[in-house]
């Protein structure tokens, strides 16, 4: 993840010595990492390591207590709102209005943003056929099943073209199938707009050797490496076994320069 | 961001209030049953009880109906203001409080449409429940109606942003029967609402005094005077002061842990 784009333009997101406590419990410790712009980068960890605390610190959802992030140039604590206004977050919990429409619920997300009735349905119709929606767009979300409001999230994320995309654990609680589907949706949009996409999970059958990746671990990044470079500099044969030998002998950092 | 920006993201906020209201119907009319059994049943019992003498507004005798009318339209308000204190602990706990956070316009300005929303929704109910009133026999001048319009809906921000404080304070859901028992009633009982103020002076000083402080106390002597098309300064200047206050005290306290439905403090293993 520590490889730049180059030309003039900086990181997509940048997180500096970024540590957390609720009351005596120590979420995150010393967390740095950086993000380039465009692609799937993915952040792994096992449950406890830490990452919706990361993710509700880069969203500005939790305080930050000390260290810098920058998203897009942008710094957190300086300039929250230009942050916000570049980010797309789907969280792990459901976060739809299930009484509203697809479509009502799209446009109330516009309206949020600040968008005007016309440039909102236009985005809305955009975002709806982009995600194949456009056929349950007046069903109320109650109605869909748990990939379509994924999907939907999905939709309302990028409604006002952000430039990162903050996926929480969005695969939790789908079948495989869908599972399946809504990871190669997901990179299929990062190809095809170019955008960046931050991906965390801890199911290993959705990253593929090539994504770049940063492991969390008991609050701690343990490797930051292509997913590839972790099997060799781990010695193992399967990501499975890389990451299972780095949560239970979490001492080494992995970084790019070692693989 | 623009003025329009901010515009939008007010309509927004309000339709959903707009269509929650809608959609949520046994709201509307245990809204309207309430005041409207106080109304009809403990006012009819009352009103051989307590005569009320000639006093401001009104310029003659009045039945107990006719007094006890503004402190109804304001226990709608009251009521509504802590369900939208509710409705914000649900949001929290649903998470939906998430996507309201992460709108980059700023978070006051988010906090206070959500109340002029639930104010608002307020508004039609009151005017439900006046326009039963009317029907009932409890008949305000004309355009005594139009001039309560302001006095409602400074009474219900004023309440709403009292609710918005409580929300901030509470952390669960259940917990609002707590409200009900601690905010709602007292506010309710220890007001002019239901007895004009020098009978509580008859009743004791400190009873005379809790009523006298009380926000809610303004807020209906502020309706009963603009329902009868007359300005009372001392309770609008309160009424004014207090919702500056509390959406000062609500915007400060609004606690981010919380809104975003973080669990604080809370095991490693939980995060």
């Amino acid at each position: 993840m520590n490889i730049l784009v180059k030309g003039d333009i900086g990181p997509m997101l940048e997180i500096e010595n970024v540590s957390h406590r609720y009351g005596a419990n120590k979420a995150l410790e010393r967390v740095s990492l950086r993000l380039a712009r465009g692609g799937f980068h993915a952040l792994l960890g096992p449950n406890g390591a830490g990452k919706s605390t990361l993710i509700a610190l880069i969203t500005g959802l939790l305080r930050s207590q000390n260290g810098e992030i920058r998203v897009a140039g942008h710094s957190l604590s300086r300039r929250p709102r230009d942050v916000r206004r570049h980010l797309g977050v789907v969280f792990q919990q459901p976060t739809l209005d299930l009484d509203l429409s697809v479509r009502q619920n799209l446009l109330y997300h516009a309206s949020l943003h600040g968008l005007g009735r016309r440039q909102a349905r236009e985005c809305c119709e955009r975002e709806l056929a982009r995600q194949h929606l456009e056929p349950r767009a007046n069903d109320k979300v109650r109605q869909l099943n748990g990939g379509h409001r994924r999907r939907l999230e999905i939709a309302r994320a990028l409604l006002h073209e952000p430039e990162l995309l903050i996926l929480d654990e969005a695969s939790v609680g789908l079948d495989t199938a869908s599972r399946q589907a809504l990871n190669e949706h997901v990179r299929t949009l990062c190809r095809e707009r170019g955008m960046s996409v931050l991906w965390t999970t801890h199911l290993l059958d959705e990253i593929e050797p090539q994504d770049p990746v940063v492991v969390l671990c008991a609050g701690r990044v343990i490797a930051d490496s292509q997913a590839q470079a972790l099997c060799t500099h781990t010695g193992t044969h399967t990501l499975h076994e890389a990451f299972g030998l780095l949560t239970t002998k979490p001492s080494d950092t992995v970084t790019e320069g070692q693989s | 961001m623009s003025a329009s920006a901010y515009l939008h993201c007010f309509l927004g906020v309000s339709g959903r209030e707009w269509r929650r209201f809608v959609q949520q119907r046994t709201r509307f009319f245990s809204a309207l049953v309430r005041p409207l059994l106080w109304l009809v049943v403990f006012a009819a019992g009352f009103r051989a009880v307590l005569g009320i003498s000639i006093m401001a507004p009104y310029g003659t005798y009045i039945v107990y109906e006719v007094y006890i009318t503004p402190g109804l339209c304001c226990m709608i308000l009251l009521f509504n203001g802590m369900q939208g204190s509710l409705s914000m602990v649900y949001d929290r706990e649903m998470g939906s409080m998430k996507v309201l956070l992460m709108s980059p316009l700023s978070r006051p300005f988010l906090l206070m449409s959500k109340v002029l929303a639930i104010s608002l929704v307020s508004l039609v109910q009151v005017y439900a429940f006046l326009a039963i009133a009317w029907w009932y026999g409890i008949r305000p001048p004309l355009f005594g109606l139009v001039t309560a319009l302001p006095a409602l809906l400074l009474v219900a921000v004023m309440l709403s942003t009292l609710g918005l404080v409580l929300a901030n304070a509470i952390r669960q859901l259940e917990n609002f029967a707590g409200v009900m028992n601690f905010v709602i009633f007292p506010l309710f009982f220890l007001s002019s609402a239901l007895y004009p103020l020098w009978k509580m002076q008859e009743a004791g000083p400190w009873l005379y005094w809790l009523c006298s402080y009380n926000p809610f106390t303004h807020g209906v002597e502020l309706v009963r005077f603009a329902l009868y098309e007359r300005l009372a300064i001392p309770p609008l200047l309160w009424c004014l002061g207090l919702t500056a206050l509390f959406g000062l005290i609500a915007v400060l306290t609004f606690d981010l842990q919380r809104g975003a439905g973080a669990r604080s403090p809370a095991p490693v293993h939980t995060v």
